[in-house]
């Protein structure tokens, strides 16, 4: 049977991508995100997962206005990045699991989440950045993966009560797969931010430190917030927690918290990482 | 629809209404996805603006470069986020013009969230 064996949450923000391409690795701005990352990849070199699903946030690649789904589940053969307005190029393509992507989006169904089902699916720096912290090498593609996307662009967002839940039933999804694989579940963006308005760069570092602290064993506790709240307390972009919320609904009751990193500023960012790991 | 909440000072929320009224700004932003969108902007911008049907406050937004206006007008960051990479500025420029302080000063700022 498939099991989730942990997960990883990170910050995906558009900036990491040029420093990861300029090798910033040692820029005394960069070095005390980037020295977070070694001990989540040696902790992915000893679970060796299969399969990463990866939720995140299309920021206007994939989805336009026209159309906004709210939980959205990639079912192809392998996703591409795109240039999302800057001049970005393109990467290797990612490999897809359809057959686990179907088996998820008809367990979740089933189980009452309607799901936007996606056969092509462009995939945004949301995806790509994580992907590329967590998996440097961009000539190895060593998972296969299902992107989980969100909708964090147009209000309303799905409650973080909701998302909780949308994990756990991910969790039963993949639980139920016949297949021996192993899983783990990449929870992207965040922690507080805002980029728009008057008050663009808020940053609340004691919100996001409770944050890290409350996902491991109390996430209930977070999603008791409203999305208002969420953007009270962690900027407009804060809201992307309840990706993280997805992420740990994933991973069952109890984890045990392998690793974690926070950092002020990156870009206008409080940068957040956490790697937790399944009960056995 | 549902009771409003409390207002959060500096920030509006992104809802149906201002949807509605970005949209043919939003349009537009999405399409300098593709770099051939880029260059037909920057080649003739008001015929390009006029292509997707930018309203007179949208337009003059866009000429102006100024980012609460644009957003004020319907603007949605994510969108307008690829205007203001196309134009070579980063978050941190476009922070500091909505908060009216330097791009030093702003940085500053964000630094400081972290002592």
């Amino acid at each position: 049977m498939a099991k989730i064996v942990g997960g990883v949450t990170t910050s995906h923000i558009p900036a990491i991508g040029n420093a990861i391409a300029n090798e910033l690795f040692e820029d005394p701005y960069w070095k005390p995100f980037f020295d977070g990352y070694p001990k989540a990849r040696e902790w992915l070199a000893e679970v060796k997962p299969d399969v990463a699903i990866v939720v995140y946030n299309d920021h206007g690649l994939n989805f336009f206005l026209d159309k906004m789904p709210t939980f959205s589940i990639g079912a192809a053969p392998e996703y591409q990045n795109k240039d999302e307005g800057w001049g970005l190029k393109p990467l290797p393509p990612y490999p897809g699991d359809p057959e686990l992507s179907w088996h998820i989006i008809e367990s979740l169904v089933n189980d009452e989440f309607d799901i936007c089902s996606c056969q092509e699916m462009a995939v945004d720096h949301g995806f790509t950045v994580p992907m590329a912290l967590l998996w440097p090498d961009q000539t190895q593609r060593p998972v296969r993966t299902i992107p989980v996307a969100v909708n964090t662009v147009q209000h309303p967002l799905p409650t973080p009560a909701r998302c909780l839940k949308l994990g756990e039933a991910i969790g039963r999804a993949v639980a139920s797969y016949p297949k021996d694989l192993k899983v783990v579940v990449l929870g992207t963006g965040g922690l507080s931010h805002q980029l728009d308005g008057e008050r663009a760069g808020f940053i609340n570092k004691d919100f996001d430190l409770m944050c890290l602290e409350k996902i491991v064993d109390e996430p209930e506790a977070l999603a008791k917030y409203s999305i208002h709240d969420l953007v009270r307390l962690a900027g407009a972009q804060g809201a992307e927690l309840i990706l993280w919320l997805i992420m740990r609904g994933a991973l069952g009751k109890r984890v045990s918290k392998v690793h974690s990193n926070y950092h002020i500023p990156i870009s206008n960012t409080g940068a957040g990482l956490l790697v937790l790991e399944s009960a056995v | 629809m549902t009771a409003p909440h409390e207002p959060i000072p500096g920030t509006t929320i992104f809802d149906g209404r201002m949807a509605m009224k970005g949209y043919p700004l939003n349009k537009m932003c999405y399409s300098f996805n593709e770099a051939a969108a880029r260059q037909e902007f920057l080649a003739d911008e008001d015929a390009y603006c006029a292509k997707f049907g930018l309203t007179d406050e949208q337009k003059t937004a866009i000429r102006e470069r100024n980012a609460l206006a644009l957003l004020a007008a319907g603007g949605n960051i994510y969108y307008l986020a690829k205007f203001i990479g196309m134009l070579g500025l980063n978050v941190q420029d476009i922070g500091a013009q909505q908060t009216g302080m330097t791009v030093e000063e702003f940085k500053a700022k964000l630094k400081a969230a972290g002592n």
